[in-house]
């Protein structure tokens, strides 16, 4: 085990980060902390990093007791989500100085960074200033930078948060294969369940200061432990007092097992996928079923708004049943009329 | 949308007026006027005034104060900058307001104070320090004391605002780098707030070399002993004789000339308003 966290606590105050949090991280491995904003994820990161210090608990990094230690003496390289470029420093000082600070042969450094600025693809910026790199290059720089000091474990913190979408998508395709070559343990924060389930090998979801549930990606995503998971790793749709995917729904214009019928009440087309809002007969106070699927499957199928429908979840649907309130749950969990994630809201 | 440019350029020049008119009057019309009395009988007699004994002294005395003024206010104010920012602690709210303390106060007050606590008869600290041989009212400590009392804010107000402005994160960097508390200050903080600190520490120099009311008191201005260039010129002013004159007009063009080249080449030099590039 590269890292490992027992019993960790957090208190700010009145507020409760982090409670009971065990957790270990085998080496090499790519870990995406996910959840909601103030869930506590970056201040479980943090407190790997040495910056911030638990209230109670271990932590372990490469079988030494970290606890007591100071940051600079973990070895850790930790990326902030705003850079932290050191904006007085070249592109090239910034990545060189932990080796600076380690006492390095100048030769040695310059080798290194010149190795370094070559992987993270900023050779010919490595004289300008911070300052004058877009937000993905300072990113990549701060990643190199980290990088300098051969850490034994990689900390990011919501690292592709400040950029925009598209230098998003790229750079996190990017950091996989840079792990792939690299094969430093890395953990990373992020509220973003896309970012979690593209690039990580495991995904840690943590709410309100507790770890929810531990696994690899689709494993998460096929069976997830409750609602809440369930909820923030895709879309959810509520059928029969279960959480079920809206994709995960079979439908039919005739009844067929025990599909319940009802009628299409919304039809939504964006791009390739349509989007069916279905008022059930037998329950029309309830907040419609989403039900989604191809534009190819929808015309076969001859479904148009105004039809009576019967729908069902197939056979090896992720369902979780519901068990909160509704009133509590149905605010964030009803998606039935939104078209993006649902953010939980748990206010 | 003409009327709007139009009226909006007669504001515009209207400000201008009135600003470069109110400047005038107040600054730069009675400075020019200094500049004017010192040479009214040509360079000859501010040569000859500027090789008196007691002109050379004066100012001798009142840089090297200013010196050790600034030298004091440097390191504290960085303390005391970093205190203020980075850390809460009971009182700190305190210790801010009372950092703005010598700006509102009257030097003179600030004189008396010092000579309360630090006065070999009378002060209840001045006795103790006398004996070990340390004489600081009427003597060149006093002097440094009063002037860094007076100029304390003014690096810290510069350097407060430009520590907030870069936060903890490239700090924090630097020690998850491996770097010490040491390092990272003067690799990392120091660097990021050099401009802010550069322009305090001037502004404190020129303070410090006008500084009146507090020295006055507790230097008590004895000719080539404790007698600092602002106190030459209050003297000499007073006394009757085109050389006394000269000599107090020669003395305070000098200090108003050191300021302004002061601020001049830190002006020139920042890059921007206090933003660290």
């Amino acid at each position: 085990m590269s890292i490992k966290i027992a019993g960790v606590g957090k208190r700010f105050g009145d507020f409760t980060a982090l409670e009971g949090i065990d957790l270990d991280i085998a080496t090499g491995e790519l870990t995406a902390l996910l959840g909601p904003s103030g869930g506590g994820k970056s201040t479980l990161l943090r407190i790997i990093a040495g910056l911030e210090v638990a209230d109670v608990g271990s932590v372990e990094i490469e079988g030494v007791d970290a606890t007591g230690l100071p940051a600079r003496k973990r070895n850790v390289g930790f990326v902030f989500q705003h850079y932290a470029a050191f904006r007085h420093l070249s592109v090239a000082g910034n990545v060189g100085f932990g080796l600076k600070i380690r006492k390095r042969p100048r030769r040695e450094i310059k080798s290194r960074v010149a190795e370094l600025l070559e992987l993270v693809h900023l050779s010919q910026f490595a004289d300008r200033l911070p300052a004058q790199l877009s937000g993905g290059q300072r990113q990549r720089m701060a990643l190199a930078r980290a990088l300098a000091i051969e850490p034994t474990v990689l900390l990011l913190d919501e690292p592709f948060g400040a950029l925009d979408a598209n230098v998003r998508k790229e750079l996190r395709a990017w950091l996989r294969r840079l792990h792939d070559e690299v094969h430093v343990t890395t953990v990373f924060v992020t509220h973003d369940r896309e970012e979690a389930l593209e690039v990580a090998d495991r995904i840690v979801v943590i709410n309100q200061g507790r770890i929810e549930q531990i696994g690899p990606p689709h494993e998460l995503y096929d069976h997830p432990s409750s609602e809440f998971v369930m909820s923030f790793l895709g879309p959810v749709t509520t059928l029969n007092g279960h959480l079920v995917r809206p994709h995960d729904l079979e439908i039919e214009t005739h009844p067929f097992d025990n599909a319940y019928p009802g009628r299409i009440e919304r039809f939504n087309r964006v791009g390739f996928e349509v989007r069916l809002d279905v008022r059930l007969t037998e329950d029309d106070q309830a907040p419609p079923v989403l039900v989604t699927l191809t534009r190819a499957e929808a015309t076969a199928k001859a479904l148009e708004l105004g039809v009576p429908v019967w729908v069902t979840p197939v056979a090896n649907a992720s369902k979780v049943r519901i068990t909160t309130p509704p009133t509590l749950a149905s605010d964030g969990l009803d998606v039935s009329a939104a078209d993006s994630v649902p953010q939980p809201t748990f206010s | 949308m003409g009327d709007t440019a139009v009226s909006r350029t007669t504001t515009q020049w209207t400000l201008r007026v009135l600003v470069v008119g109110y400047l005038t009057l107040l600054v730069i019309w009675p400075v020019a006027l200094v500049a004017r009395e010192t040479f009214a009988h040509g360079l000859a007699p501010v040569l000859d005034a500027l090789r008196q004994p007691e002109v050379i002294f004066a100012f001798e005395l009142t840089l090297s104060a200013a010196f050790w003024a600034v030298v004091i206010n440097t390191i504290f104010g960085v303390g005391i900058s970093l205190l203020l920012v980075r850390y809460t602690f009971p009182g700190r709210r305190t210790l801010n307001a009372l950092v703005d303390l010598p700006l509102a106060v009257s030097p003179v007050v600030v004189g008396l104070a010092l000579v309360l606590v630090y006065s070999g008869r009378t002060g209840w600290l001045g006795g103790s320090l006398e004996q070990v041989g340390l004489k600081v009212i009427y003597a060149p400590p006093g002097i440094i004391l009063a002037t860094a009392f007076v100029s304390m804010p003014l690096v810290i107000r510069e350097v407060v605002p430009v520590l907030q402005e870069i936060g903890t994160e490239q700090e924090q960097a630097a020690s998850s780098l491996g770097a010490s508390g040491l390092q990272t200050f003067v690799r990392i903080t120091l660097p990021a707030i050099r401009w802010a600190l550069l322009y305090g520490v001037v502004l404190s120099l020129a303070r410090s070399l006008g500084e009146f009311g507090a020295v006055k008191i507790v230097s008590g201005g004895v000719a080539m002993r404790t007698q600092t260039a602002t106190l030459l010129v209050e003297e000499r002013y007073q006394q009757f004789g085109a050389v006394n004159s000269i000599i107090a007009y020669t003395a305070a063009f000098i200090l108003a000339l050191i300021a302004v080249l002061a601020l001049v080449v830190v002006t020139s030099f920042r890059p921007d308003k206090g933003t660290p590039r």
